[in-house]
């Protein structure tokens, strides 16, 4: 009995002083560097400024949609603000589960006075969605494993007898259906047009079938890094900030394919129906970390573009390493060659579809 | 003594009935035994029980249709699917008012998402109408506008599937979950290129097999040492298999995803003794074969354990009997050990296959495409592609396969008999 | 095994030792998996990956950095603290409640035994999975999703089967007549649980209550449903090592926990062979 009673007296003691204490607000995000990069930028300056509120964070990003949806279902909406790629602040914002912003009245001006809709500009595609940065899904090779031939072309992940070995792909359609349709001869411009017809899909599907035993499929960000220092895949899709990690600060014998990298943005939505005091919270955030410094700032732990244009001048050197960032962006001119523009419109309309497709397809 | 005291009813020394004193006991014990029962039994049913029968439900409800639709789903109660054409003007205006308000609460895309999965194309159907309904003119008819919008809304299927569905409860969940579906015409199979559950079931149930296969393999030779060896020595040996037991799965998982890659310890260690060649490395991993090697490692605790506690009742004697009476070693075995271990392969057989069918990191992390099992899926609808429905249809069969599984187990062994350690 | 007889044959002989030997390997199956992870959390770049550098040896392949991480770095510091706040109290919970149920259980005249038992060991059986959805939707209604409690209660529940099943064992080995003895010589039934029947069903409620423990300890589907951010539990933080950041810092953790496991399995160990003094049972 001794026992039992000191472990409840222990369990008490520590789960009221884990209750104690400032404010607590959740931010979601993807976890890894990124995150890593979120909390240098935003959460440690604003919790300094504001010492009432703790920011804790859930590494979640990948089932906001579900986990929203839950919570409104429940009626009881535990985050505080979501970082969500465009496509599901898209859909959150469809389903109501997002709250609308106005950029002008709720987001800080650039420093010279431009309001923020037109400092974001195009980026605001949804009215729900606060952009924070650019970045590219796009290709890592190892230089070790690809013989005297280094890719130089996206379909290269298509020709194994060039260069033999596993690919890593994300399991997922968007981006992979149309790097194939790319690859079988499709112009850029025409890609979501034959995407839209049945025979389109067919042929992508045909196209990824010719590597399909080739592909090691990936669901983390953190995945294709691991299997690239393994040496497990000789090339693999990830996000251009994991690949910048492996190989400007691990030093890992990998390269960067930008061809047809595929332009994707990020950035935070606040939940709906949350209550007054914690939207006022959400909001007073969401304006100071998408300031133009806190941008330009987050740029100096990640290699990701800022999405405001008067946070691109500010852009400098890597915070620890030294190194200036802006040949490590992916929209710098010598890496944004031949980039691919995702189409958000399309993807909301077909992603249904497609992802069904796609799954039965990839479980065969 | 009289006669007539023996024929009477047999008497306690207070005057009362044995036979209902003996009863009043029995019952007093019996709601004893219950009161002790009771609060766990209402934890369990409040904790566990309400949760899982809540999600089975969602495999069934469908109320979706009727609410965001009512006026449609009304008005296409005088329309037939058989007429091979869309329904008239009325059904169309009655859209378009249900559409407005749906719209305006933004429920509109869910419906699309909900009547996608029973009939590819629906999603984009109502989001492009949601965008442009603003821009309609109510005054002229409902029916062309729509038409043009998208031409696929004169097609009597599309229809067909809000009138299937527009019922509060459907069994097309579970058909999903079988490859089959619900259309206006009847169930029907699913295209050939959707068709994975039925494969993904059978996958899950083989693979477990294997799995359990491999088990008793391992596990016979083990648990049989450990009870024929002195109870110290057994003891200290039984660390060994309980240490693993013990570690972290997530950190087994990953100790295995070091182990089994292409570039990884086995692999180094098979072309180091040049039994393969550098470029022909094995692929262990990210397919079936890492699901059934990680797997058997991290339950192979649950077969040998049951194993053990059967073996060590089972008397040296016998064996020694049938050898003194001319019997060779192995036929010994045969004839007299291994009949009486059977008991304890049942016990420990179900109890693993029971904990591999229901397995879902271990395969999310290293079965790659083909090594991946049903649970996986049902994760994937309930945190990806938001099919709660479906996933809960899924669990739904898996849960009555655990059952059934569970049934035979406390049939042949007994729950009490299960041990641990 | 004991020895071989001095008459046994050739083959008997060959047979004997290749048994042993097979035996080895299956062993060395069950154990070379945890036994790998202990140099590599010592690795000084962040990946899964035995470098150039370990395999010679090379001190500069190996460091302490992980280990650093573990003890300084707030995330793991405040999923241990989660975790410890969180599987204690889980445990008394599927303890307590469980002890009793077992109690109950192993009375002679138990109406709808059968059923009952089934609904206790249930959370055993049930796919992970499928609890962890239900639970997710039911506990997000009843306001419990994201919570301490509602974590709490849903690894009470996976503990519970445990709990009964290694009490019930006790049971089934206990002196009935003993609390009769007790009884008789006028102590109440409370006094004489605690007096009588609590020393000497203490090692099967341990156990259970270890396996209880370690259910929680290690649980990682459930948590990441039922629990958010500010109920991240060890497993929780090992997974979004896994997934999201590729972080040899388990492999560190890992590393204690199973110098933790060993300790404790050798506490089992001596509780056990105290029961069986205890019952009259000498080891052989």
């Amino acid at each position: 009995m001794k026992l039992t009673t000191t472990l409840m007296a222990t369990s008490a003691l520590i789960a009221s002083s884990l209750a104690a204490g400032a404010e607590d607000m959740t931010l979601v995000s993807w976890g890894g560097a990124y995150q890593a990069s979120q909390q240098k930028a935003y959460a440690e300056p604003y919790m300094a400024m504001h010492p009432d509120v703790n920011i804790i964070w859930d590494e979640s990003s990948a089932e906001a949609v579900a986990k929203l949806r839950a919570m409104a279902e429940a009626g009881n909406t535990t985050w505080d603000v979501v970082d969500v790629v465009a496509a599901d602040a898209l859909r959150l914002c469809d389903e109501g589960l997002a709250m609308p912003i106005d950029p002008d009245t709720q987001l800080a001006p650039a420093p010279d006075g431009t309001p923020a809709s037109e400092d974001f500009g195009d980026l605001l595609v949804s009215e729900c969605f606060i952009p924070q940065i650019v970045y590219s899904t796009t290709f890592g090779y190892r230089t070790d494993m690809v013989g005297d031939k280094a890719p130089e072309s996206v379909c290269a992940i298509f020709d194994t007898e060039t260069w033999p070995g596993k690919r890593s792909l994300e399991k997922r359609p968007i981006g992979n259906m149309e790097w194939a349709l790319i690859c079988d001869g499709v112009a850029d411009e025409d890609v979501y047009d034959v995407l839209a017809t049945e025979e389109g899909q067919a042929r992508a599907f045909a196209k990824l079938d010719t590597i399909k035993d080739n592909v090691i499929w990936w669901t983390a960000g953190a995945d294709t890094p691991q299997l690239l220092a393994d040496g497990e895949v000789v090339m693999g899709s990830t996000y251009n900030g994991r690949l910048f990690k492996l190989i400007v600060e691990d030093k890992q014998p990998v390269a960067m394919l930008w061809d047809a990298q595929m332009f994707d943005l990020d950035g935070w939505i606040i939940p709906a129906n949350l209550s007054d005091e914690r939207k006022a919270r959400a909001l007073d955030f969401v304006y100071f970390a998408t300031d133009t410094q806190r941008l330009a700032d987050q740029a100096k732990y990640i290699s990701y573009g800022p999405a405001r244009k008067s946070s691109a001048p500010l852009v400098g050197k890597h915070a620890e390493l030294g190194i200036d960032m802006a040949p490590h962006m992916p929209t710098d001119p010598a890496n944004a060659k031949h980039t691919f523009l995702f189409n958000y419109d399309f993807w909301a309309d077909y992603r249904d579809d497609l992802d069904a497709k796609f799954q039965a397809w990839v479980s065969k | 003594m009289s006669d007539e005291t023996n024929s009477g009813p047999v008497l306690t020394a207070d005057g009362r009935s044995l036979k209902k004193s003996l009863q009043r006991a029995l019952r007093r014990e019996k709601l004893r035994a219950l009161m002790l029962i009771a609060p766990l039994l209402l934890f369990v049913l409040v904790t566990f029980i309400a949760p899982i029968g809540d999600m089975l439900f969602r495999s069934v409800e469908n109320r979706i249709v009727s609410e965001t639709l009512p006026r449609t789903v009304i008005a296409l109660q005088d329309w037939e699917y058989e007429s091979g054409e869309a329904p008239g003007e009325a059904v169309f205006a009655a859209l378009a008012e249900d559409l407005r308000e749906a719209v305006k609460a933004k429920t509109h895309t869910r419906l699309g998402t909900r009547l996608n999965y029973e009939l590819s194309g629906m999603s984009s159907l109502f989001r492009q109408v949601g965008r442009k309904l603003r821009r309609m003119d109510p005054d002229k008819p409902w029916r062309e506008q729509f038409l043009k919008v998208n031409k696929k809304w004169g097609d009597p299927e599309v229809w067909g599937v809000i009138q299937t569905y527009s019922s509060p409860l459907t069994a097309g969940y579970f058909l999903n979950a079988v490859d089959l579906r619900l259309t206006p015409r009847g169930v029907e199979q699913r295209p050939e290129n959707e068709r994975v559950y039925i494969m993904l079931f059978k996958r899950t149930i083989l693979l477990s097999g294997l799995i359990t296969f491999m088990t008793f393999l391992l596990g016979y030779p083990i648990a049989y040492l450990l009870s024929n060896l002195r109870m110290k020595t057994a003891n200290i040996l039984m660390i060994l298999v309980l240490l693993p037991f013990w570690t972290s799965l997530l950190v087994r998982t990953s100790a295995w995803k070091v182990l089994l890659q292409q570039q990884g310890v086995i692999n180094d260690v098979l072309v180091w003794l040049g039994l393969i060649a550098d470029d022909q490395r094995l692929e262990l991993i990210n397919n079936a074969t890492g699901t059934v090697i990680a797997m058997t490692h991290i339950l192979l605790p649950f077969m040998i354990l049951p194993l053990y506690s059967v073996m060590k009742t089972i008397p040296p004697s016998y064996v020694r009997a049938a050898k003194s009476l001319g019997a060779r070693p192995f036929t010994a075995f045969r004839r007299v050990y291994f009949p009486q271990s059977i008991p304890g392969i049942g016990a420990g057989a179900i109890l693993v296959f029971i904990l591999a069918i229901g397995y879902y990191i271990t395969p999310a992390l290293v079965g790659g495409r083909s090594g991946t099992f049903i649970s996986n899926r049902i994760a994937y609808h309930i945190s990806v592609s938001l099919n709660w429905g479906l996933g809960a249809a899924l669990g739904a069969l898996l849960l009555v396969l655990v059952l059934a599984l569970y049934a035979l187990y406390d049939k042949i062994v007994g729950i009490d008999n299960v041990k641990l350690g | 095994m004991g020895k071989l007889p001095p008459y046994a044959t050739l083959g008997e002989k060959v047979w004997h030792y290749a048994f042993y030997v097979i035996c080895a390997l299956i062993f060395f199956f069950l154990i070379f998996p945890i036994v790998v992870i202990i140099p590599l959390s010592f690795n000084a770049l962040p990946y899964f990956t035995f470098t150039p550098e370990m395999l010679r040896l090379d001190p500069a392949g190996y460091s302490l950095e992980h280990y650093r991480d573990f003890f300084t770095n707030s995330d793991w510091q405040k999923a241990m603290w989660n975790s410890l706040a969180i599987a204690p109290m889980a445990t008394l919970l599927s303890v307590s409640l469980g002890t009793l149920a077992a109690i109950g259980l192993s009375q002679s005249h138990v109406p709808f035994r059968g059923p009952i038992m089934a609904v206790l060991i249930s959370p055993m059986i049930v796919p992970l999975i499928i609890s962890a959805a239900g639970m997710y939707f039911f506990y997000s209604r009843l306001g419990l999703q994201g919570t301490y409690w509602g974590v709490v209660l849903a690894h009470a529940v996976l503990g519970i089967p445990f709990v009964i099943i290694t009490v019930t064992a006790t049971l089934v080995g206990f002196d009935r007549s003993l609390t009769r003895a007790a009884a008789n010589l006028g102590a109440g039934p409370v006094r004489t649980f605690f007096r009588v029947q609590m020393p000497l069903i203490l090692p099967g409620v341990i156990s259970g209550a270890l396996f209880a423990f370690i259910t929680s300890f290690d649980e990682v589907v459930v948590v990441l449903f039922v629990g958010s951010a500010g109920q991240k539990t060890l497993p929780w933080q090992m997974f979004i090592g896994l997934r999201e950041n590729i972080s040899p810092t388990i492999l560190a953790l890992a590393t204690i926990l199973v110098a933790l496991s060993i300790l404790l399995l050798t506490t089992l160990e001596l509780l056990r062979r105290r029961s069986e003094r205890l019952r009259g049972l000498t080891p052989q």
